[in-house]
C-alpha cells in the first residue's frame, strides 16, 4: 500500500519546481519549434513523400515523442539533483518506501511530460493534422504509457550517475541517441536491419509509433504510416514500465550515495 | 529504557574502519554530545543509528527498536538534522515545511497547527512565505531543524548544527536546543567538534578513530585533571621543559599551543616559576583544564576539528 500524501507532495514539489524555473519550460517548448520548423521545414523541401502526407506532418508523432523523452528524462534526471542539494536524504530518512519515491517521480514526470506534449499539440492543425476529440483521449492515454517507460529508463540511469557533471554525458549518449534511433525521424521499415533491432530495443520507438496511430490514422501499411501494430506498441511499453521501474526501485540503494558523505 | 543503545558497532567502507567496535547507551531526554575530529566516525554512526547506513557488525537499537529489522518504526521515532542542509531553494520556508509534513503523513490540519508553532518557535514566522534561499545561514540551519522537529521525534539527531555559522547564529541555536530539552523532552543527539559546545551537555562521548575513548558528563571527564592547566611559551621550548623538569618534578607536554603543565594551585606555582625560570619564558596563559586537554590527554594527540 503506497500513502498517498506522500507521493502528492513529490508530484507537487516537482510541478512548483518546473514552474518555477522559468527557462525549462521555454526550453522545453523552443527544442520542439527548431526541430518542427527549421529542420522539418528544410527537409519538407528536398525530400519527395507519397501523395496525401507531408515530411513535416510524418515528422510531427517524432517531435512529440522527443518532448516526452526530454521532459521525462529530465524530471527523472531531478533525482540526481536532489542527491547533489541533499533534498534526497530527507527523503530517505522519512518513513516511506522506495516506491513511493520512484512512484512519485514517474507520476511527476509523467505529468510533466504530457503537460509539454499538449502545448505541443496544439500546433497539429497548423501543419495540416487535424484534432478530434477522440484522438486527443488517446494521446492522453499514449503520451502518459510513453512517459511512464521513458521515466522509468531515466530512473534507471539516475540511479547509476552519482553527480550533475554526468547530465551532459547522458544527454550525449543516452537521449540523442534514443531520439535518433526511434522512427521518429524516418521511418523503421526504412532502415537497415542491424539499425531496426537497435529500435527495437527504444521504448521510445513504441511511443513515437503509437502517436502515429493516433495522428496518422489515413496512413497505416504506408511506408511514412505507423511501423508496428497498436496492441505490441502498447505491450512493448508496459514491459518496459514494468521492468524499469521494477529494478529502480530496487537499485534505489541509500547506501552508496550517502558513502561519499559519511567517509569524508 | 535507553534511548539509544549500540552494542560492538561497527561500519566498514572496504579498507577503511569508520566505526569500530562502539559501545554507548544514551538515556530519555539527555543532551548527549558526540566529540570527535573530523573523519572520527560522528556521522557514520549517526547514518548507522538513522537507518541510512547498515553497520558491518553489530547491533543498534534506537527508541527500543533495531536499526536494521525494524528500521521503518525507527525511522518514525527519529529526526534528523544533516550536517548539510537538505532544504530546497526553490520552495518558501513555508513550503519546505510543509513538503517534510506530507513526508511524515500528518494530517493537513495538525500540519499547519505545528509549522506555525515552530516557526514561532524558531523565530522564523515573518519569513514564512521567502524563499528559501534568500534565507541567512543561521535561518537556514534554524530551518533545517524545524523540519527535524516537525512529526515531533523522541529523538533528534543533529550532525554538527552549528557548522560554519557565526558566533551569534551558534549561540542562538544552543539557546534553542536548551528550550527544547527543557519543554519538549526530546532525546537530543547532537555531534560537534566545538569543545565549548560540549561543555553544556548533559553526556559526553568522546570518539577517536572509530571508537569511543571517554564518557562521562563535562566534569567527570575533566577530572582526570586535578589541578589547572599553565600554558607556557618560550624561544626555547626544549630547554625550558628541561629546566622546569628538574626543578619542579613535573612532566611538561611540548604542544602546538605551547607548553603544557599541569599544576595543583596554579595561581601559588606561578610566582615561584617566574622567580626561577622567568628569562626563559615569553608568555604565559593560566586556565581550568577543558576538554581540549581531555582530548590531549586521552589521545596523546592535539584536538584539531
Amino acid at each position: 500500500m503506497i500513502p498517498l500524501r506522500p507521493i502528492r507532495s513529490i508530484v507537487t514539489r516537482e510541478l512548483k519546481r518546473f514552474f518555477r524555473q522559468r527557462g525549462r519550460l521555454l526550453s522545453s517548448l523552443a527544442r520542439p519549434l527548431l526541430w518542427l520548423f527549421i529542420v522539418g521545414i528544410g527537409i519538407n523541401r528536398i525530400v519527395e513523400t507519397p501523395p496525401g502526407i507531408s515530411y513535416l506532418q510524418f515528422l510531427f508523432p517524432g517531435v512529440v515523442g522527443m518532448v516526452v523523452l526530454f521532459s521525462s528524462i529530465h524530471s527523472a534526471l531531478s533525482t540526481v539533483y536532489d542527491r547533489e542539494f541533499g533534498v534526497m536524504r530527507l527523503i530517505l530518512v522519512a518513513p516511506i518506501s522506495r516506491l513511493t519515491i520512484v512512484g512519485g517521480k514517474v507520476a511527476s514526470g509523467s505529468f510533466l511530460s504530457l503537460l509539454q506534449a499538449a502545448i505541443l499539440l496544439c500546433l497539429a492543425p497548423l501543419i495540416g493534422i487535424p484534432l478530434g476529440v477522440q484522438q486527443i483521449l488517446l494521446l492522453t492515454v499514449y503520451i502518459l504509457l510513453t512517459a511512464v517507460a521513458i521515466t522509468g529508463v531515466g530512473l534507471l540511469l539516475a540511479s547509476r550517475i552519482d553527480s550533475l557533471e554526468n547530465f551532459a554525458g547522458v544527454m550525449n549518449f543516452v537521449v540523442f541517441p534514443m531520439f535518433f534511433l526511434s522512427g521518429g525521424l524516418y521511418p523503421v521499415k526504412l532502415l537497415p536491419a542491424g539499425l531496426q533491432w537497435v529500435i527495437y530495443a527504444n521504448p521510445l520507438a513504441y511511443g513515437i509509433d503509437l502517436f502515429k496511430h493516433a495522428l496518422l490514422p489515413g496512413s497505416p501499411g504506408m511506408a511514412l504510416g505507423p511501423d508496428f501494430a497498436l496492441t505490441s506498441n502498447i505491450g512493448m511499453l508496459l514491459l518496459f514500465s514494468t521492468i524499469t521501474i521494477t529494478a529502480a526501485t530496487a537499485l534505489f540503494d541509500k547506501e552508496a550515495r550517502l558513502v561519499r558523505l559519511a567517509t569524508r | 529504557m535507553p534511548a539509544i543503545v549500540t552494542e560492538n558497532l561497527v561500519k566498514r567502507f572496504g579498507e577503511l574502519t569508520a566505526v569500530d567496535g562502539l559501545n554507548i547507551e544514551v538515556r530519555p531526554g539527555e543532551l548527549f554530545a558526540f566529540l570527535g575530529p573530523n573523519g572520527a566516525g560522528k556521522t557514520t554512526t549517526i547514518h548507522m543509528l538513522c537507518t541510512l547506513l547498515r553497520p558491518t557488525a553489530g547491533t543498534a537499537r534506537v527508541a527500543d527498536h533495531d536499526c536494521v529489522k525494524e528500521a521503518w518504526v525507527v525511522r518514525r521515532a527519529i529526526g534528523l538534522v544533516f550536517q548539510e542542509s537538505t532544504l530546497d531553494k526553490d520552495l518558501t520556508v513555508y513550503e519546505n515545511l510543509w513538503f517534510t509534513s506530507c513526508l511524515y503523513n500528518l494530517s493537513p490540519r495538525l500540519a499547519t497547527e505545528r509549522i506555525d508553532e515552530i516557526l514561532q518557535l524558531l523565530e522564523l514566522s515573518d519569513r514564512k512565505n521567502h524563499m528559501t534561499r534568500q534565507l541567512s545561514g543561521g535561518m537556514r540551519r534554524r530551518l533545517d531543524i524545524a523540519r527535524g522537529l516537525l512529526h515531533r521525534p523522541r529523538i533528534l539527531f543533529l550532525d554538527e548544527p552549528t557548522i560554519g555559522l557565526d558566533p551569534q547564529a551558534r549561540r542562538q541555536i544552543w539557546q534553542f536546543l536548551d528550550t527544547l530539552r527543557r519543554t519538549e523532552e526530546t532525546t537530543l543527539f547532537v555531534t560537534t567538534h566545538y569543545m565549548e559546545e560540549a561543555e553544556v551537555c548533559d553526556r559526553v562521548g568522546i570518539i577517536d578513530r572509530g571508537s569511543l575513548v571517554a564518557l562521562g558528563t563535562p566534569d567527570e571527564l575533566k577530572q582526570v585533571f586535578k589541578g589547572d592547566v599553565v600554558q607556557l611559551r618560550s624561544d626555547r621550548m626544549e630547554e625550558l621543559a628541561q629546566a622546569i623538569r628538574a626543578q619542579f618534578h613535573l612532566s611538561p607536554q611540548l604542544t602546538d599551543r605551547g607548553l603544557l603543565l599541569e599544576v595543583m594551585d596554579g595561581e601559588a606555582f606561578l610566582p615561584q616559576l617566574i622567580r626561577r625560570c622567568g628569562d626563559q619564558i615569553t608568555g604565559i596563559n593560566i586556565q581550568r583544564p577543558s576538554l581540549n586537554e581531555v582530548f590531549l590527554q586521552l589521545t596523546g594527540r592535539e584536538f584539531k576539528p
